[in-house]
């Protein structure tokens, strides 16, 4: 049976509806706040039934090539011949869910969310038109098209950073989150013009399709072009050196941190990896660079996040870390595992990003009613919340559970397929970068427990630390965000069922939980050439992990080791008194590097910023004011001018001087004549 | 004869050229102009007699051209001498840049 999608445009244009509707309110009826409510998740929602739709048709069909629609030419150059087009897989497929899917939830909850917020009608609009272009960034059929969602979701997220801009830090941090992506947006275009002078094409079936004749394994031009797309994952999935972006973004309202800062849009780089997945198995030192950089990633940002005292610090930190493994997973050609973990992260962190929305929301009510101004989001000010906020503190200790690697919630199978495939791929020219990576990940999913548990342990447990009065004015969520919060927190338990690995569904306790590798069966058609390219050039995986023991038993070792770490940070933190942030000095020593994130923020800023404002100030000042106004314009100006001058003495004004004149020329005249 | 008049009709218009550069009366001015006029007229004259009639015939037309020009040019200087009681062209220097 072929598959045959059912209104798949709609799918792309629905949330464009949206921000239509919403966009018109907000400009014409700003406090009519019962359309966007209506208008903004309903049409998300709609989105989210297609796209399941359309998902079961696929799964009813015997699908192997991508189907491709077509709509319309957009940019007819000579050879280069770029349309309009979808493009529906299985990845893409898979994408279009997990956008939709979330989304839909993260739309509920901000309805509770931003209910207070003057700017209501014109979130939702941004919200919309994210989705929108994040749908046409998951579904385009080509890489100019692709590019087009890339960067509308680049404005959207700049948008929505800065969507209290009247604060001025917050406009700036959208600011910075842009002109960090133009960085990588730089690489993305440069990949494409090497990939069209190489191979003519820019659809993506007919460049993978060309690829592996055209490209020798290894090559210069392969390798170039996927370093540069790699450049575009950096900046757009906040990798090691373009990551100081995400952190600031955290200035926007947290529902948007939960869906473009943790969910979907940061994913994009993840995304582009795996769908360009033969080109890079095909360039194995872009591959070994692209998992370096994921390990050095999330350990670096897993090191940081254990010093923060904002919750939505550590939360972005996490992300960037796990951000980090996915990157492992694609750089090492494992495709499926990178997009698998990308599934369980959207799960599990927009659950995180959200219980911490719940918390902030509490919490800045708390204190609005006795007009404090103590900071709603500091750790050191919470404490003990689980008495008040009961739903809010399991959901997020699922999610913790979960993002720890702790059997049998999501994040255990993601996380431990991708460290386990760290074992395994160490083989081929790159082995012992490879064994590197995997000690790496193994030390960050450490700390990643740790962190989180710290981040649990300070909100939600010990003594709470707001005043009397405040503590009147705790109390949970109204039921619209709660129920967000579920519904992730039933997909952060299930989400990681989908894909068992024999290693561990043969096992006799953890069992129970039938082996099933069907995310990978699904993505199989997708991934099939990469896989090839790798199977032929590196051969056989290894069994067993660097220091011995094999899949099933790092598996184990894993999950004891989360949950030993849990416990004994649990414990740890009992003991330890924690003071309000306005009675605790800043922190010194080691804590004091981490806490200041290692000053990279700063090294930046001298390294990069200020030399940038210093050549641009000469520049301007002596280059343009200098040379081009000065001594061109102006001066040029200035030269007919005195040259006027000169001539303008001739016009005395004396009858006699002319006469004189004319009398000279004609004796000229006539000396011409004559002679 | 021909050249003899051509000769003289040449110093005649020196004499007016000279004249309108290094005087500054403007009566003096308009006087050397009726003599540079009247030396062409004298160089028609005596080309009249080696080439044909038409020479006097546009020595007339001469004639009459600077008849107008001697009654508007006086007018000139005379409505000027009212206004500024001198007839010295250093004086008249409104036209320079």
């Amino acid at each position: 049976m072929t598959f045959e999608p059912i209104l798949p445009w709609a799918i792309v244009l629905l949330p464009l509806l949206g921000f239509a509707v919403n966009g018109a309110t907000a400009f014409l009826a700003p406090e009519r706040k019962e359309i966007p409510t209506l208008v903004g998740p309903g049409v998300l929602a709609l989105a989210f039934v297609l796209a399941v739709l359309n998902f079961v048709r696929m799964l009813g069909a015997d699908l192997h090539d991508p189907v491709i629609l077509p709509y319309w030419s957009w940019m007819p150059v000579g050879a280069l011949q770029i349309d309009v087009a979808l493009q529906f897989d299985q990845l893409s497929m898979l994408m279009a869910l997990i956008v939709t899917g979330v989304g839909s939830l993260i739309h509920v909850f901000s309805i509770g969310y931003m209910r207070e917020d003057p700017g209501y009608a014109r979130y939702f609009a941004y919200l919309n038109l994210f989705v929108f272009f994040m749908l046409v960034l998951v579904l385009a059929a080509n890489f100019p098209l692709m590019f087009v969602g890339w960067e509308g979701v680049g404005l959207c997220s700049y948008l929505l950073i800065g969507f209290w801009f009247k604060d001025r830090e917050k406009a700036d941090a959208g600011k910075k989150a842009f002109i960090v992506n133009r960085i990588g947006d730089f690489g993305f275009l440069v990949a494409m013009f090497l990939i069209f002078a190489n191979l003519g094409t820019l659809d993506f079936v007919s460049v993978f399709r060309a690829a592996p004749a055209a490209f020798t394994y290894g090559g210069t031009v392969v390798t170039a072009i996927t370093l540069f797309l790699f450049l575009g994952a950096t900046g757009k999935s906040a990798q090691i050196p373009l990551y100081v972006w995400l952190p600031d973004a955290m200035a926007g309202p947290t529902p948007v941190s939960a869906l473009i800062h943790a969910a979907t849009m940061v994913t994009a780089g993840v995304y582009l990896v795996a769908r360009a997945g033969v080109l890079f198995a095909l360039a194995p030192l872009s591959s070994t660079v692209v998992a370096g950089v994921g390990a050095a990633t999330a350990l670096l940002a897993a090191t940081i996040a254990v010093a923060q005292y904002d919750i939505k610090k550590v939360l972005a930190y996490s992300t960037v870390s796990q951000l980090g493994y996915m990157f492992i997973g694609v750089g090492l050609g494992a495709y499926a595992a990178g997009i698998f973990h990308l599934m369980t992260h959207a799960f599990f962190k927009a659950l995180l990003f959200l219980g911490s929305g719940a918390v902030i929301h509490a919490m800045h009510e708390a204190f609005h009613h006795t007009h404090s101004d103590w900071d709603p989001q500091d750790m050191r000010n919470m404490g003990g919340l689980r008495h008040y906020m009961k739903i809010t503190w399991i959901t997020m200790w699922i999610a913790t559970l979960a993002i720890a690697g702790v059997w049998p919630f999501a994040g255990f199978f993601s996380k431990d397929e991708i460290i386990w495939q760290a074992a395994a791929r160490a083989v081929g020219p790159y082995a012992g970068w490879v064994q590197a990576i995997w000690v790496v990940a193994m030390a960050a999913a450490m700390l990643t427990a740790f962190y989180m548990t710290r981040l649990m342990v300070m909100t939600f447990h010990g003594e709470n630390r707001l005043g009397a009065e405040e503590r009147k004015h705790l109390h949970e969520v109204p039921r619209v965000m709660t129920v967000p919060l579920l519904v992730l927190a039933v997909l952060s338990v299930v989400g990681g069922w989908v894909n068992v690995p024999h290693a561990v569904g043969d096992l006799p306790l953890l069992g129970w939980i039938p082996h099933s590798e069907w995310l990978h069966e699904w993505l199989h058609p997708v991934t099939a050439a990469a896989d090839r390219v790798i199977e032929e050039h590196l051969g056989a995986f290894r069994d067993a992990a660097p220091l011995g023991g094999g899949a099933s038993f790092w598996a184990v070792a894993s999950f004891l080791l989360a949950v030993a770490i849990i416990l004994l940070t649990a414990r740890a933190y009992r003991g330890v008194t924690i003071r309000p942030a306005v009675e605790s000095a800043p922190p010194t020593g080691l804590r004091g590097v981490l806490y200041n994130k290692w000053y990279v923020d700063e090294i930046y800023d001298a390294a990069v910023v200020r030399p940038i404002i210093a050549a641009s100030r000469g520049l301007w000042r002596w280059v343009d004011q200098g040379l081009i106004d000065g001594l061109l314009v102006n001066g040029a100006a200035r030269l007919f001018g005195r040259l006027g001058l000169v001539g303008a003495r001739l016009q005395s004004g004396q009858i006699n001087a002319y006469a004189f004149a004319i009398a000279v020329g004609v004796l000229i005249l006539l000396g011409f004549v004559v002679l | 004869m021909v050249t003899e008049s051509l000769i003289l009709s040449a110093i005649l218009f020196s004499i007016g050229v000279l004249g309108v550069v290094i005087r500054r009366n403007a009566i003096i001015l308009f006087m050397c102009i009726e003599l540079m006029l009247n030396a062409v007229n004298l160089a028609f004259v005596a080309f009249s007699r080696a080439v044909g009639i038409e020479g006097q015939v546009f020595v007339f037309f001469v004639m009459t051209v600077a008849a107008a020009e001697a009654a508007v040019g006086l007018a000139i200087i005379i409505s000027i001498f009212r206004h500024t009681e001198t007839v010295d062209i250093k004086n008249f220097n409104l036209l320079r840049w």
